[in-house]
């Protein structure tokens, strides 16, 4: 199992989540850089995303909307706001409308990814900063749809 | 208090009495453990009435709930909405440990190491 440690602050709202891969972290980062690798993990198997535009610059912004079984959409979008190839990402993050582009609802989430050599290994750690418990709730459901992953999630660590 | 149902009302009052620093640092007090609005009052350099004024704030955003003891008001944090952020960033941790293993499949997939 390649997740080291999962931090949760309930008060400020944060989950850190350190995950180590046996890759270089030239290779990880292309995960988050390239639009078409990005999509095959960041939704759930039953929502896969598709991202229509993709810039990891400063300033730089990506548009996503998920698909589910029935034909249904849930639109996002990021905007990089600090990024250093290949060991930094940040990025604010929230919902957008039926066209595709930010709706304001809920507000925005923020998402610090670092990727560091860790032996022979890749540690990557993501953190999330939600504004509001609902917009967690949002985030959740969205990042989750069909709550299959849930039941997944618990499933595999039970077996760890 | 059913937390799924909050009015924006309600998360408008969450947002304005997370908003000052002085307010979460209290709250923070709270969860930690329960205690009496004077002792909370002695942590801060302000008066007694404008920690009280704080508390009342916390209180209307039913992040807090304050009782009589004695002659002593105790505040205690609102274990439902803890539970509730316990869940769901709970549910979070889910969300990415399913990227991680999506993450992995791609990253040891054989045809993109030979394209690589």
């Amino acid at each position: 199992m390649s997740v080291i440690s999962t931090q949760k602050d309930t008060e400020k709202l944060t989950l850190e989540f350190v995950a180590e891969f046996a890759a270089p972290v030239q290779r990880v980062w292309q995960i988050w850089e390239d639009p078409r690798q990005l999509e095959r993990w960041w939704g759930p198997p039953t929502w896969p995303a598709t991202f229509t535009r993709h810039e990891l610059s400063v300033g730089g912004e990506s548009r996503y909307f998920m698909s589910g079984p029935a034909g249904e959409k849930s639109a996002g979008w990021w905007k990089t706001t600090a990024v250093n190839a290949p060991t930094l990402l940040e990025f604010d993050d929230g919902f957008a409308g039926e066209d595709g582009e930010p709706s304001g609802y809920l507000g925005t989430t923020h998402c610090v990814v670092t990727l560091e050599q860790a032996g022979e290994e890749t540690r990557m750690i993501t953190t999330s900063y939600f504004e509001s418990l609902e917009q967690l709730e949002e985030m959740v459901k969205m990042g989750m749809q069909d709550g299959m992953s849930l039941a997944m999630g618990q499933i595999d660590a039970l077996l760890v | 208090m059913v937390v799924d149902e909050l009015s924006d009302s309600e998360i408008d009052n969450i947002f304005h009495a997370l908003a000052d620093a002085t307010r979460r640092d209290i709250f923070k007090q709270a969860m930690s453990r329960e205690q009496s609005v004077s002792e909370l009052a002695r942590r801060y350099a302000m008066s007694f009435a404008a920690v009280q004024k704080h508390v009342a704030v916390l209180e209307r955003a039913m992040l807090i709930t304050k009782e009589k003891r004695g002659r002593e008001q105790i505040v205690h944090s609102n274990p439902e909405l803890l539970r509730r952020a316990t869940e769901l960033l709970d549910a979070y941790q889910d969300i990415w440990r399913g990227r991680t293993e999506r993450i992995e499949e791609i990253l040891f997939e054989p045809e993109r190491e030979v394209e690589s």
